[in-house]
């Protein structure tokens, strides 16, 4: 618990009235305040009130399988989220995350296909170039010192364009064969693309490890040492290094950790696909980003959970699925997303101010 | 072994030895079916070269990065150019006012010929006069069926996308179809509105629009998928663009929809799925051809001083149906990615 009050306001809180009896440095805030305190309270009410008005609003969002559609959506949104919500928490961003996730789909699939190997060796040589993508971006933010969102968006580009140049160059198309018939498939789909009947309602196997790695994500962060390092890099780097936090370490093992994420999703792209078209995931680094942001981790870094942006991830899928269960007019669509996300974020504002206030 | 060379030879050891292991497992790990080996070798059509004096084409297009049906129109234009000894430039950029540019910049190089597309006419009326003050001839190709005249273009090759979309809503009412969806991956897009426009002018049933994010496809999955889940009575899933069909046979099984899927165009996986009975056809405006076309009516201008269609009538490419009965004879080509 402690690791989240290192950019709590809560500190300066003057001691509660009618318990002047006590120490105002040791009084314990009602439980509600306390709660309201959290970073993952606001949009936690603001992923109901959205989950409540769906279920007036589209009658098929009540049905279980509805449900499941939803829970898909945020799960590919929501295992990139993650770790992108550390890498904020960690005081950095990452622009590049959303091409990324395409590079590793690419890798695994050209690697596969041309050299006509086992499916599972491609799986494997596009997790080391994930994690070379991330250790290169953390590398070159530690040495050179430069803003993450400078660097990041140099390797957005660079990977948008080698996406592109690299399978035109081995594939002669822009989009990847069809490695569906290779050693291996059916093998991989089922770990990284398979789905679970659950009374009858057929549900994807991202949603399980997106919600078993939000678990691990909150273990770490609030009982490891890890956890405290990744809040003291993000809060103040240079008195975390003065108290012996292993800064570089951090950093760069936080933008490998986004790698590692852009590789999952990547192989879900590729074992639920078949094929890979080179130029998707431009734009989507943003929705994660977002999904960071309005689950309750401050742009400045230093502050976060790692449950916010599971309810940021479920909200954005929500509202994005929820709409066409609603059968709206379409042509609307995007204003309808943009007018709910920044209600949703009205409402987190306003809980974190009305709970740091008093 | 000197101080210095030391601690490089050990920080290298493991990369070589990591090498060395990935080397052996992959060489242990192959495939035993599919993949590159059982790839045919796939040429593309040639004919031979033209012996004429090399001259210079740029084609400017509004293609966004990475899209497999713009491909195929810079394949057919590429083996125009290889056969008439064409250099061929090739530019492309979504945004408007930059394609405009691209075709400032061809102007500058002073090329022999110009080929672009009007995806936003208005944008591109100013480098085209320009172009027209230089003694550039211009082509249009694939989008602007409707402006190119207007505009003072020499020939145009494409489809009118209006004529596309009704011919597709023609062919839903033999099919039976009674409610459609029609699916949008880019909003905004002219010609995408446009064949959805033309279907519904045709298609006697209920037609209702759905936009998808076409840059993230779990997303286009969900949202078909949850479109068929709100409405039932959808029978027919229309999409513009092959990947997208691919994404929307997953959608109608998981909603337990009982939908057939149509498409306009084309790509190798597509004639698999058409053979295989999953999507029942795709509209097809022959991309390979516009982009021949364009770049071999410059080399004809030049050479013999033809105008295709007279100058006056746009040559059409489309809309062409591929479905069950002729899917045979179009995939050997699909599969090189030509077609």
């Amino acid at each position: 618990m402690s690791m989240t009050q290192h950019a709590e306001p809560a500190v300066t809180t003057p001691p509660a009235p009618g318990r002047k009896d006590t120490d105002g440095r040791t009084a314990q805030r009602p439980l509600a305040l306390r709660l309201l305190a959290r970073p993952e309270i606001g949009v936690f009410l603001g992923a109901a009130a959205v989950y409540v008005f769906f279920l007036i609003a589209a009658p098929p969002v009540r049905d279980g399988s509805s449900m499941a559609t939803v829970l898909y959506q945020a799960s590919t949104l929501g295992i990139m989220t993650l770790p992108v919500a550390l890498l904020m928490i960690g005081g950095e961003f990452d622009l590049s995350s959303g091409v990324a996730v395409l590079t590793s789909a690419l890798t695994a699939s050209m690697t596969t296909y041309q050299l006509t190997l086992n499916v599972w060796m491609g799986v494997v040589v596009a997790l080391i170039v994930s994690l070379a993508v991330g250790f290169f971006n953390g590398w070159m933010v530690v040495r050179t010192g430069l803003p993450s969102f400078l660097v990041t968006l140099g390797t957005f580009l660079i990977l948008q364009g080698a996406n592109l140049a690299v399978t035109k160059l081995v594939t002669t198309n822009v989009a990847t064969d069809d490695i569906s018939n290779m050693d291996g498939f059916d093998q991989a789909k089922k770990i990284f693309a398979s789905s679970f009947d659950i009374g009858g309602v057929q549900v994807k196997i991202t949603v399980f490890y997106w919600l078993a790695f939000a678990a691990l994500a909150t273990w770490v962060l609030l009982r490891t040492k890890y956890g405290n390092w990744i809040f003291a890099v993000g809060g103040n780097k240079d008195s975390a290094r003065a108290v012996g936090v292993p800064v570089t370490f951090t950093k760069i093992s936080l933008f490998m950790l986004v790698g590692l994420g852009a590789w999952f999703v990547g192989m879900h792209q590729l074992f639920t696909f078949n094929t890979v078209q080179s130029g998707e995931g431009v734009g989507q680094e943003l929705i994660y980003i977002a999904g960071a942001v309005i689950g309750g981790c401050l742009l400045t870094g230093g502050y976060g959970s790692a449950i916010g942006p599971v309810f940021g991830a479920f909200m954005f899928g929500m509202v994005n699925q929820g709409i066409v269960f609603a059968g709206w007019n379409p042509d609307w669509f995007k204003a309808f997303l943009g007018v709910m996300l920044l209600g949703a974020v009205l409402i987190n504002l306003w809980v974190r101010q009305s709970a740091t206030r008093r | 072994m000197d101080r210095s060379s030391h601690p490089r030879s050990r920080r290298f050891a493991p990369a070589v030895a990591l090498a060395a292991a990935a080397a052996l497992t992959l060489a242990g790990c192959s495939s035993g079916s599919g993949g590159k080996k059982a790839e045919e070798s796939a040429d593309g059509a040639s004919a031979g070269k033209a012996n004429t004096p090399r001259m210079t084409v740029a084609l400017v297009t509004h293609q966004a990065a990475g899209d497999t049906f713009w491909d195929i129109v810079r394949k057919g234009a590429e083996a125009a150019a290889a056969k008439d000894n064409i250099k061929l430039i090739y530019s492309n950029d979504p945004n408007a006012g930059n394609q405009a540019n691209l075709v400032q910049n061809a102007i500058d190089q002073k090329v022999d010929g110009i080929a672009i597309t009007l995806a936003k006419p208005d944008a591109m009326k100013d480098v085209v006069s320009k172009a027209k003050a230089a003694n550039i001839p211009v082509v249009g190709l694939n989008s602007g069926v409707s402006d190119w005249q207007k505009l003072g273009l020499m020939e145009f090759f494409g489809q009118d996308e209006t004529v596309a979309g009704e011919a597709l809503g023609k062919r839903l009412n033999e099919d039976g179809a009674k409610s459609a969806v029609c699916v949008i991956q880019e909003q905004g897009n002219i010609g995408l509105t446009q064949r959805c426009d033309g279907v519904k002018k045709t298609f006697s049933g209920k037609l209702q629009t759905l936009f998808v994010n076409g840059t993230d496809m779990p997303s286009v999955k969900s949202t078909i998928t949850a479109k068929l889940t709100q409405d039932k009575s959808i029978d027919h899933v229309v999409t513009l663009g092959a990947p997208f069909a691919m994404t929307a046979v997953q959608s109608v099984s998981e909603a337990g929809s009982k939908a057939k899927i149509a498409t306009f165009d084309l790509n190798k996986e597509l004639t698999g799925a058409i053979s295989a009975g999953t999507i029942e056809f795709a509209v097809d405006q022959q991309p390979y051809l516009q982009g021949y076309l364009a770049v071999d009516s410059l080399w004809l201008y030049k050479n013999n001083g033809n105008y295709s269609g007279g100058g006056e009538q746009p040559v059409l490419t489309g809309p062409a149906f591929v479905d069950k009965s002729n899917v045979e004879t179009i995939a050997k080509f699909a599969a090189k990615g030509t077609r």
